[in-house]
């Protein structure tokens, strides 16, 4: 596969290849990152991040990613700051954005838009959240996490935890996960549990899923508890929000029957579902995580420009 | 009651038992009632063996590519095309849903970006029986229902 020029939309897009190709890059380049401070592989590129929607910390790791690989990086944050606000197209905005930089960062609220953007524009666009729909390097960096925690993805236990209805996250991790050999616990209140179609797909992949409610009943089955927050502007309806906001909180009397290997994973940002207790605990691997995300966009930024 | 009789014409294409009511949604899918197209003619309801009562769309000297006859099998699944050139029947094909459908289904997803900026709408074929198709754009599903009512 040839990576330069290639765009990032979708974990559609991408065979276990190409996957473990991008997994093996980010681990050269921490790698060489750790050994030199910094590199150069960028030097000259420009990166335009575009944040139709504002979103701060993936919008830093992917600057924080650019500047690490040498390159520099132009953009904005929010759309209000744009001619977005007196109505110009999107395509518009890529095509005259394309202008100044190599390689485009997109965010935004509507479903396809970071699709579009790569229609339009010959440079190559990266998807950093479409909506409700994908945010591919969140899934790659996820991935990541785990084999640099446990050597590999195969064989693993791991448990989905929180909003598994309206959870982006959660499902395109786990349409990613269906290409390894793992076994799923889907963990979950009623009301949010997974969309029968991605578990049917799951099981026709050959995963072993099993549903579930009981988060203490399963925990000391896992190898890795993937906890997601139950996000209230999700909700179409505030009543059935309330009856499920809190409904799982990992805290270290929870944590007492998992196994002492058990790595706990959360996309970021928290809000009660993980106790700030468990941070001190070796079953943290949260905020190395947030670190997967730098070497892991490096990895996709230096090879659709195709610089390494 | 006796066979509605349409007349015959020389060159161009006859689209057959297309289940009654949905000639001109089949019109309008292909377009043919383009001010200077050539003749179109329309027959409702007409007795069918087959079907109980179905719609016959006859278009005068235009020759409809299989792929753009298609696009009509998501409304009319039974539909039969015959080219005609010279009186005769030259080729005859049944309908069939294609791979991907471009340009005339809408996307019931009202937050996906085909619906806000200019696009031409793309969706694939995920499964004929039932039918499921993705949006291109969204990588949302659409199911019958929905495909009826964006079409
Ligand atoms: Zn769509």
């Amino acid at each position: 596969m040839d990576w330069k020029g290639r765009d990032v939309i979708s974990v559609r897009d991408f065979s276990k290849e190409d996957i473990e190709f991008v997994l093996k890059v980010a681990e050269r380049l921490e790698t060489e990152l750790n050994e030199k401070g910094s590199l150069d592989y960028a030097k000259g590129k420009i990166l335009a991040t575009l944040f139709f929607e504002p979103s701060t910390r993936t919008r830093l790791s992917f600057e924080s990613a650019m500047h690490r690989l040498g390159g520099s990086v132009i953009g904005f944050s929010s759309a209000s700051s744009t001619s977005v606000k007196k109505g110009e197209s999107l395509a518009d905005t890529i095509k005259t954005v394309e202008q100044y930089s190599d390689v485009i960062v997109i965010r935004h609220s509507m479903e396809g838009a970071a699709r579009l953007a790569a229609e339009v524009a010959d440079i190559p666009v990266i998807n950093a959240g479409d909506g409700s729909n994908q945010h591919p390097t969140q899934t790659l960096l996820d991935l990541y996490t785990i084999k640099r925690a446990f050597g590999r993805i195969d064989g693993l236990t791991i448990g989905l935890l929180g909003d598994l209805k309206y959870g982006r996250t959660v499902h395109s991790l786990a349409e990613a996960l269906a290409f390894y050999d793992v076994e799923l616990y889907l963990i979950s209140p009623e009301l949010l549990r997974m969309p029968k179609h991605i578990v049917e797909e799951l099981r026709e992949r050959g995963v072993r899923v099993h549903e579930t409610t009981d988060l203490e009943g399963t925990i000391p089955e896992l190898d890795v508890l993937y906890v997601t927050r139950i996000q209230r502007e999700r909700f179409p309806d505030e009543q059935e929000y309330l009856k499920v906001k809190g409904s799982y909180q990992v805290n270290c009397a929870v944590l007492k029957r998992a196994k002492e290997s058990l790595r706990i994973m959360h996309p970021l940002p928290r809000v009660d579902e993980i106790h700030p207790e468990v941070d001190r605990t070796e079953h943290a691997l949260y905020f190395r995580q947030v670190f997967s995300g730098v070497p892991v966009r490096m990895a996709l930024l230096g090879l659709t420009l195709g610089v390494l | 009651m006796a066979e509605l009789k349409v007349t015959a014409i020389r060159e161009g294409t006859v689209i057959d038992h297309i289940p009654a009511g949905k000639g001109l949604k089949v019109i309008e899918i292909l377009r043919l009632n383009r001010p200077n197209g050539g003749v179109l003619l329309l027959a409702s309801n007409v007795h069918s063996g087959k079907l109980g009562r179905k719609d016959i769309v006859k278009i005068e000297g235009r020759f409809l590519s299989e792929e753009e006859v298609n696009k009509i099998a998501l409304i009319a699944p039974t539909a039969t095309v015959n080219i005609v050139r010279d009186y005769r029947v030259a080729e005859k094909f049944k309908v069939e849903i294609p791979d991907k459908i471009t340009g005339i289904l809408r996307c019931a997803n009202p937050n996906c970006v085909s619906n806000h900026e200019y696009t031409v709408s793309k969706f694939y074929v995920v499964s004929r029986e039932p039918l499921k198709v993705r949006c291109h754009y969204c990588e949302r599903t659409m199911e019958e229902e929905e495909i009826l009512g964006n079409l």
